[in-house]
Parts: C-alpha cells; sequence; structure tokens
C-alpha cells in the first residue's frame, strides 16, 4: 500500500510533461486524476470534519451547562451574573435580535439604494470609484470600526440620548453604549457586502428588460422599482444574508460599543451584550460551570444563526418564484 | 572469526560515539519557561522575562494572557510551569505553591473635568450598586454617572468587587469593557463616566479618585493607607526546582524588584 502510494507520489509530475515514454501516458495520465481525486476527497473531509469537530466540540463543552442549569432556565432565565451563579442568556439572545435587526432596518435602505444608484443611476466612471471606495470599507479591521465607534459615535449617541430621554428615566439609558451604537456601527460595516452583491445583481438584469421598459413609456424609476429590483431580489437577498451573518458574527466592534450590559433591549437606546460579545468578553477568565456555559451560549448562537438563514431562504425562495 | 569481532568492536565504537554527539550536540542546552495567566500580570511578566533571558541567553520565556482563572488552572494541571493571578486564591485553590511578586493599586478614574476628585469607599460603592445615579449626590455636577466595569470573571473585576463591594453588587446595567485599555478610552471620552483600571496604566487621560483623603501612590499602596489594592501572584503545581526555582528567585530578588517598581507596580520586598 505504502509502495503503490509512493509511485503514485513519484509518476505524478511527469504526466504533466510532454517528454519521451508517451505510449505509457494514457495509464499515467488515469493513475494521475485517481491521486487527484484522492486529494480532493481528503480535502473536503478534512473542511467538512473540522466543521463537525467543531460543532461537535461546541455541543461537548457546552452540555454539562444544560444539564446543571437546567435548558429552559438557561435559555429562558432573565439574568446572566455568573459569579452569583445565574446563567439566564434571555436577555442575551434579546439582545442580539434587537441589534441584528436594527442592523439590517438601517444597512438594507442605504445599501440597496447604493446599489441602484450606482448601476442605474451614476455615470460608469464614478460608479467605478464608489465601488473602489466601498470595497476599501470591507478591508478595515472590525477593532477599528469598535474604537471609531467608542470615541466618536458613542458621545454623540449619548448627546442625541441626554436630549430626548426625559428626565428621571433610568440612567442607563443615557450612557451612549446602546443598541443604536452597535447598530449603526454593524450598518456600516455590513454596507459593503450587500452593497457590492447588490450591484453584481442588479447588472446581470438583462438590458432588455431595462430597453423594453423604457420603451413601453415607463420612467424610470418605474423601471427600476417595477422590473430591476423584482428580478434581482434573489440575488440582492443573497447579499443580506452574507451581510447578517457578518452582523450575526461580528464580535470585536460590538463589544466595543454595545455597552454589553445584560439588559433586555426595551428601547433602541438600551446597552445590551450579544451572543458573541459574552463569549469573547468573559471566556478569559472563565472556570467550570461558568466556562461550560458560555459554551452553551455558542450553541445557542449556533441555532440563531441556523433560524436567521431559514428565515433568509425561505424570502429568497418566495422571491425566485 | 577476527573479522567478526573488530566489526562488532567499530559498530560498538561508533553507537558510542553517535551517543556521546548526541549528548553532546546540542550545546549550551535550550531552556523553556512556559508562563500563562492573568492579563493584568502580563505587562509585568514579560517585563521580568526580558530582564532574565538577556541575563541568560540559552533560557526562552513565554506567556500566554489568557486570564486569572486560567492561570490558577495551568498550575492546577501543571501545563505550564508557573501560572499567574492578579486575585488572591479561593481557599478551594490553595493546593498549589504561591509566590506574591508585587502589589497593584485599583485606581478609580474619572474624566479629567470631573471636578469630584475625593470619595469614600463607601460612596463609589453606593455609585457601583446603582444607588448614586447622578454626580450631584456626592457633590458634583447634575448630570447622570456613567458607571463603566469589568467583565465578570475579570481580576481587576474580582478585586474590586473584593476591596469596594464587598456584599454588594455592580448595577447589572453597567456598561461592561473588556479591557484595561478599553476601560480609559471610554472613561476618557464620556465627561460622567466613572471606571476602574490597575494603577500602574494610570496616565493622564483620566483623574485618579482619592479615596478617603488618600492619593492612589506607591507609597499610600506599600503602607496599606490606600485601600484598593490587590496582589500579583506566581503559581507553580510543586515545589518549583531549577530554572523555574531559578526564574522565580530573580523575580523576588533585588533585580526583579527593581523592575516592579520601575513598572508602577509596588515591590513586595
Amino acid at each position: 500500500m505504502d509502495d503503490s502510494l509512493g509511485q503514485r507520489g513519484a509518476q505524478a509530475p511527469p504526466s504533466h510533461t510532454t517528454g519521451p515514454g508517451s505510449t505509457t501516458r494514457a495509464p499515467r495520465t488515469r493513475r494521475g486524476k485517481e491521486t487527484w481525486e484522492y486529494l480532493a476527497l481528503a480535502a473536503t473531509a478534512i473542511a467538512a470534519g473540522a466543521v463537525f469537530f467543531i460543532a461537535a466540540f461546541v455541543f461537548w463543552e457546552g452540555w454539562p451547562a444544560f444539564r446543571e442549569v437546567g435548558f429552559f432556565e438557561f435559555v429562558l432565565g432573565k439574568v446572566w451574573s455568573p459569579t452569583r451563579g445565574f446563567y439566564g442568556i434571555l436577555p442575551i439572545i434579546a439582545g442580539t435580535f434587537a441589534v441584528t435587526i436594527l442592523t439590517l432596518i438601517l444597512a438594507i435602505p442605504v445599501s440597496v439604494g447604493t446599489a441602484v444608484f450606482l448601476t442605474e443611476y451614476s455615470p460608469e466612471w464614478a460608479s467605478r470609484i464608489v465601488r473602489k471606495a466601498v470595497d476599501l470599507l470591507a478591508g478595515i479591521p472590525s477593532v477599528v470600526y469598535g474604537l471609531f465607534g467608542m470615541t466618536t459615535l458613542v458621545p454623540l449617541i449619548r448627546r442625541i440620548e441626554l436630549a430626548t430621554v426625559p428626565q428621571g428615566a433610568p440612567s442607563y439609558l443615557t450612557v451612549g453604549y446602546s443598541v443604536l451604537s452597535a447598530s449603526v456601527i454593524l450598518a456600516v460595516m455590513i454596507a459593503p457586502t450587500v452593497i457590492s452583491i447588490s450591484c453584481d445583481a442588479l447588472k446581470s438584469v438583462p438590458s432588455e428588460y431595462r430597453e423594453g421598459s423604457l420603451g413601453l413609456g415607463a420612467t424610470r424609476w418605474q423601471t427600476v422599482t417595477k422590473v430591476i429590483l423584482p428580478v434581482a431580489a434573489p440575488g440582492i437577498l443573497a447579499g443580506i444574508i452574507l451581510g447578517t451573518g457578518r452582523a450575526v458574527g461580528e464580535t470585536m466592534a460590538v463589544l466595543m460599543v454595545a455597552g454589553n450590559a445584560p439588559l433586555f433591549p426595551k428601547s433602541v437606546f438600551t446597552p445590551v451584550r450579544t451572543l458573541t460579545a459574552n463569549i469573547a468578553a468573559e471566556i478569559g477568565y472563565a472556570t467550570g460551570l461558568h466556562e461550560h456555559a458560555l459554551f452553551a451560549d455558542g450553541i445557542a448562537l449556533f441555532f440563531v444563526v441556523i433560524l436567521l438563514n431559514s428565515v433568509a431562504l425561505w424570502f429568497r425562495r418566495k422571491a425566485l418564484k | 572469526m577476527l573479522a567478526k569481532t573488530l566489526r562488532a568492536m567499530v559498530t560498538a565504537f561508533l553507537l558510542l560515539a553517535g551517543v556521546a554527539l548526541l549528548v553532546s550536540g546540542c550545546g549550551p542546552k535550550q531552556l523553556t519557561i512556559q508562563m500563562n495567566g492573568s492579563t493584568s500580570v502580563q505587562p509585568l511578566a514579560e517585563e521580568l522575562a526580558k530582564a532574565y533571558m538577556e541575563m541568560y541567553p540559552n533560557v526562552k520565556i513565554t506567556y500566554a494572557a489568557t486570564g486569572s482563572g486560567a492561570g490558577i488552572k495551568a498550575a492546577q494541571e501543571g501545563t505550564h510551569d508557573i501560572g499567574t493571578s492578579s486575585r488572591e486564591l479561593k481557599p478551594e485553590e490553595k493546593t498549589i505553591k504561591e509566590f506574591r511578586i508585587a502589589i497593584d493599586g485599583i485606581a478609580i478614574i474619572v474624566h479629567p473635568s470631573n471636578p469630584v476628585s475625593d470619595l469614600t469607599i463607601e460612596q463609589i460603592r453606593k455609585i457601583f450598586a446603582g444607588e448614586f445615579s447622578n454626580w450631584k449626590d456626592v457633590g458634583g455636577p447634575d448630570a447622570p454617572i456613567t458607571v463603566i466595569t469589568r467583565e465578570d470573571g475579570s481580576g481587576t473585576r474580582g478585586a474590586f468587587m473584593e476591596v469596594v463591594m464587598g456584599e454588594s453588587q455592580i448595577k447589572a446595567d453597567a456598561v461592561v469593557q473588556t479591557k484595561t485599555g478599553a476601560v480609559m478610552t471610554a472613561v476618557a471620552s464620556d465627561q460622567n463616566a466613572v471606571g476602574y483600571v490597575s494603577l500602574g496604566s494610570v496616565d493622564n487621560t483620566v483623574k485618579a479618585l482619592a479615596i478617603g483623603g488618600v492619593k492612589p501612590s506607591v507609597e499610600t499602596v506599600k503602607s496599606g493607607s490606600y485601600k484598593v489594592q490587590r496582589p500579583f501572584l506566581f503559581l507553580t503545581k510543586e515545589e518549583p526546582k531549577g530554572e523555574v526555582k531559578k526564574f522565580i528567585d530573580f523575580v523576588l530578588g533585588p533585580d526583579g524588584q527593581e523592575i516592579v517598581k520601575d513598572k508602577g507596580f509596588i515591590p513586595v520586598k
């Protein structure tokens, strides 16, 4: 077995070169192809295996928390305070959804609007410059967004809060760290993804549709809203799905601006903690049940992502019909 | 017959030579000391390690900053040569050897423009517990207090809880930042904020409060008059031997303690 593998390995390179011994080329090529098939299979197995083992590890490490805290006490518990023995992640799950949904509310109109403008209205050269700039945005590390948010956005939102929140309201509503701060930062972070995929989707709409619509006397706006957007919708949704994934998974920037208090998001000004931020914040010092509870937090994150993806896929299927 | 004996002798010689080469071939032996633990101890431990490695170039010291909990675990399980902690060991954790290498004062910090500059431990406790939520409650301007705390399990938070909070809890709606630097930035960018960090990390972007009239400083921490302080511990599974013992002796010796002092922490000797 070892020997035959060694032979294959040794023979594979010559099979790519033309040279003497071309009479034996056919079988060699076939054997070479087999080798590559095995390599491809091995690569696939490693990739799939890694996903499987990570999931298995997270479940294995998180399971004791469900057993010791109780599944419902964990998922529906309203207080997260590990040093006091409270392991309830409901406010953290609620915080995650609040931040994600507000992010999408802020990001989708701006991103899709930008994509429509870039493909349908602005001149080609301007689009190219703007798209380059947008792609640059995608390359900024999240900790930089976080620092910007902490030093610039949070003080700004704090000023808005101080001006709008009535006297006598709880003091946590005026700290600046909030659902809104996290969502604004995340909206800027996911916009490049949504814009660039939406642009591609809009560009792939056949120009006959555009010309046909305009030829029938529709205005440009009618053409965009009634013809082009519906046709490009599945592609735009794909971009939104990717952006949502990034919003749910983003940790560092959220950790810096969301305030991380495990509170229920009763208003956009409430400081909240997300599932990812909770793990990142506490795993370094956690031991024993606390550590297991953070892995169980990871399991919850797993299901939140699956749920959001299912919803998005359902929308996509509806759009494709 | 003769040839056979000769061959055996040559083989034996070669074997011996090979073994000798293996033993001596390593030359000056490369030794590694692996450390793991508190993020608060890291800057000091790395400075100490650097000085030690300059004195003994054949020693390599690594530090993984994972947190006090992980550092205690690393010492208990013996996965690293030295674990570190920035809080006292709990009674059930006292199965390992501990070496107090330095004391760290914890500074209560506010924005430099805040007129409040002196509070009692009682007032600080009430601010962090949420009983006082406006600066005018402690003689400051009429402005809501932004309480900034560290995450559950952090050594700094543990020390703060122990020394300041006692039986009280930090209010659940306090803003949580997860690094010393993040607390500093948060306080420096909010006129109404209050937080706590290691005394050694305080710079002029924030103002450290006096506690009961005592300003935080090396002298006041060492004398015990400044109350908000915590130990830095080196932990080993068993009585340290060899290079690990030598390194700990260096840290506790005059050269090591000089570095402790240079880094803004308080020496133990």
